[in-house]
């Protein structure tokens, strides 16, 4: 074990370059949330009426991107999809950042975060929340226990311990459960008219379907650019399909959304859509991020859909950064604040990250990317050396 | 002393099961405690709940809200945004959203008190993750301070808005301080909690002793001879969004 | 087995072990006298029989359970009077019960807090008397 973490300690000066920036943007975000924690959360843009805004939907987001290492894992273990071997462990240490991610954003959205651990000594199974505690830790645990065994047995030369084959096979739905649980968290929240509806949970099963196999392309392709160790055209290939699918069926979701709510007319149904594409009440803060979202969606699907430009490397890095950025902004922002307007009282009260609130988040990014970034030392060290 | 692998299994095992028995050693010992009781002159119902009867109520009258923000030591933050509110008015629009039209001419100018409703159903009690907030066998949904991490599941639950966050320290917001009633600290989500340390010392709501109109009536709807449940019968009684299935207890004569 | 650099990290276990277990020795041969708790106040100099709630070396060691006990019992429970072990009733009330005769809280809790090392919360929200407040 001591062998393997040794590996993160050894790099170019690039490689350190980049480490320092990170711990720098990092150094930034927590001295922002030292002042968050003196002043209260008045430093962020929330309210009573907006009393979830950035920090939870980067948590939503980001349970997405967690979940989505399912959608390596299966076609290898279940379907044995040989392209994925190569980036299955990929996959599954995106998983871990990404759910340490999750754990800090929920951390600094807290009022009384020194009060945390009341989750566990008072567990409360009635709470969505509880669950999403149990379903996050357990995937944590089993991504890094599955990812870790694997890769030494790699490095061993080995085949991996029979122990860790049902281990794979339970991270799968647990995969899935983690996102289910997460969008439950909306869903069954009485009078939030854009979240409480049945097919939130399969709206972010596919946004995270897409969402997190772009980003893991993309870094398939950074990884490829300075190490030795090529993921494999054939697995980024099988990944683009997947995406492809993933975000056809997303933005299907969200038409099926929008027909709901237009053609009903049903007040409480159009108003959030009202707000987030045209503006309610003069107010429509999030109107142009919102037509990116559409803009961007647009060309991911026109540069996806095409054969051509879904083999074309350039092109196909393009595709996964629009398909990245606009279920960022949909999902990371728009969901969340969305369905806190029109509020209890039928009025409109719009909610904008601070700068502080903006910084805090990245800090929380650069941790979630310092453990990438070392993690994938490791495993890129170990496939070097191994000769793939 | 050497252990082998077998001796320190064995013993780990006693060891976690014992932790694993240690809350039980709290339910043999409650035995021994000293008791405790209700307050002597405590008032009780199955069930409380609260009349406001739209009637009676004087626009621009602000005794109840003064009454009760002043007994609880509820600040005055003074930005909309992060306001922090037990009871307050709002119009007829405001507190029965979509069961308004074009043509409600009387009823618009008029202000309709809005608190926490106590639900029967509470959705705040049902998301909230260590039970800060509860509900007790006589109806009041309660918030424990001293447990609340300040996650705001429980606003975003509340569909009646009715749950205000200490997005900073109250203390400086507060012109004079009640010395019998604790105040709040910056970072957990506070209510109305229905006046239960009046109740347990045996008087009613602040703001129902506040009204000098008779607009606010408090009691057990549950006692067919109680006040409120005749009041129930006077006139047209609206609750706030029932069709939420959350079982509202503040109920409004239009 | 064998150590590589070995010099260099021992030295640099020495030198950790030195940093966390600096409190220990830098504070080893001072003598900080136990702190008395002051009990001048106006209500206990008039009280014949200087007792609380409980016996005093009850109220020593478990205060902070009784008063967990208490805040579980008024605001989960509804209920507000205690029996001591002598029969007498209290209305169960930091502010309200403790408060009245310990009203020196920076002399009386203070100091054995501050000696201890401990932080209980309880004034972020519970009104301390006046005299205490900086």
């Amino acid at each position: 074990m001591l062998t393997m973490l040794e590996k993160a300690f050894t790099g170019s000066r690039r490689y350190w370059a980049w480490l320092l920036l990170l711990l720098i943007l990092t150094g930034a975000g927590l001295i922002c949330y030292l002042w968050q924690l003196d002043r209260g959360l008045s430093i962020t843009g929330l309210s009573r009426d907006v009393s979830w805004g950035l920090y939870i939907g980067q948590f939503t987001f980001l349970v997405g991107v967690a979940a989505s290492a399912v959608m390596v894992v299966l076609p290898y273990y279940l379907h044995n999809i040989k392209e994925f071997g190569r980036i299955a462990i990929f996959g599954e240490f995106l998983a871990v950042a990404a759910v340490v991610m999750c754990v800090l954003f929920i951390l600094v959205d807290l009022g009384k975060p020194s009060r945390l651990l009341n989750i566990v000594l008072y567990p409360s199974p009635n709470s969505l929340m509880f669950w999403d505690m149990v379903a996050l830790s357990g995937y944590l645990l089993l991504n890094l226990v599955i990812g870790w065994n694997v890769l030494e047995s790699e490095r061993n030369a080995v085949p991996p311990p029979r122990w860790v084959r049902p281990l794979v096979y339970i991270s799968i739905p647990w995969a899935i459960s983690i996102h289910t649980v997460t969008a439950f968290l909306y869903a069954g929240l009485p009078d939030k008219h854009y979240w409480f509806t049945a097919i939130t949970a399969a709206r972010f099963l596919a946004s995270a379907f897409a969402s997190g196999p772009a980003l893991l392309i993309l870094l398939c392709l950074l990884v490829r650019r300075f190490t030795r160790f090529d993921p494999g055209r054939g697995a980024l290939q099988k990944l683009a399909t997947i995406v492809t699918y993933a975000m056809i069926v997303n933005v299907l979701f969200l038409g099926f959304e929008l027909f709901t709510a237009l053609y009903s007319r049903v007040p409480g149904h159009v108003h959030s859509f009202e707000y987030l594409f045209l503006g309610l009440e003069g107010h429509g803060r999030l109107v142009p991020l919102m037509w990116t979202f559409v803009a961007l969606a647009v060309v991911a699907l026109v540069l996806l859909l095409n054969p051509r430009t879904r083999a074309g490397e350039t092109t196909l890095a393009a595709a996964c950064l629009a398909v990245f950025l606009s279920i960022w902004i949909e999902k990371g922002l728009g969901f969340v604040v969305a369905g806190f307007i029109p509020n209890a009282f039928g009025h409109v009260s719009e909610y904008w990250p601070t700068l502080p609130e903006a910084l805090i988040s990245l800090g929380v990014w650069s941790i979630g990317f310092l453990i990438l970034t070392v993690f994938y030392k490791i495993a890129v060290t170990v496939k070097e050396e191994v000769g793939q | 002393m050497k252990m082998n692998r077998r001796d320190f299994l064995r013993t780990a095992g006693v060891w976690v099961l014992g932790v694993g028995l240690l809350p039980l050693t709290d339910v043999l010992a409650q035995g021994a405690r000293p008791q405790v009781l209700p307050g002597r002159e405590a008032l009780s119902a199955a069930r409380w709940a609260m009349v406001f009867d739209s009637r009676r109520c004087r626009e621009g009258c602000q005794d109840c809200i003064l009454a009760c923000h002043r007994v609880h030591n509820v600040p005055d933050i003074g930005d909309v945004e992060e306001e922090v509110k037990w009871i307050w008015t709002t119009s007829y629009e405001g507190a029965f959203p979509g069961r308004q039209h074009d043509y409600i001419d009387g009823l618009r100018s008029k202000p309709f008190v809005v608190l926490c409703n106590h639900c029967a159903n509470p959705s705040c009690v049902r998301v909230c993750p260590t039970r800060a907030t509860f509900k007790r066998s006589d109806g009041i949904v309660m918030m424990d301070y001293h447990r609340c991490i300040g996650c705001r599941y429980c606003m975003a639950a509340c569909p009646y808005g009715a749950r205000s966050f200490n997005f900073r320290d109250p203390r400086p917001y507060l012109d004079e301080v009640n010395p019998d009633y604790p105040t709040r600290e910056k970072g957990v989500v506070e209510k109305c909690n229905f006046c239960a340390e009046r109740l347990a010392a045996g008087i009613p709501p602040a703001c129902v002793e506040a009204c000098r109109d008779g607009a606010l009536a408090f009691g057990d709807i549950e006692d067919p001879g109680s006040e409120v449940r005749k009041l129930l019968n006077s006139g047209h009684v609206l609750r706030r969004k029932p069709e939420l299935g959350t079982g509202p207890q503040v109920y409004y004569i239009v | 087995m064998r150590i590589y650099n070995a010099p260099s990290i021992i030295a640099g276990l020495l030198v950790l072990i030195g940093l966390l277990t600096f409190p220990f020795w830098y504070n080893a041969g001072d003598v900080v006298a136990a702190p008395e708790p002051s009990l001048d106040t106006p209500v206990l100099q008039g009280l014949q029989d200087k007792q609380c709630i409980e016996p005093t070396p009850y109220m020593r060691s478990k205060h902070m359970e009784l008063l967990r006990h208490w805040r579980d019992e008024v605001v989960r429970k509804g209920k507000a009077i205690y029996v001591a072990s002598d029969g007498r009733e209290y209305e169960m009330s930091l502010q309200g019960t403790c408060l009245d005769c310990h009203s020196n809280t920076d002399q009386f809790c203070g100091r054995c807090h501050d000696y201890a090392g401990v932080e209980p919360g309880c004034w972020t929200c519970h009104l301390q008397p006046e005299e205490n407040v900086p």
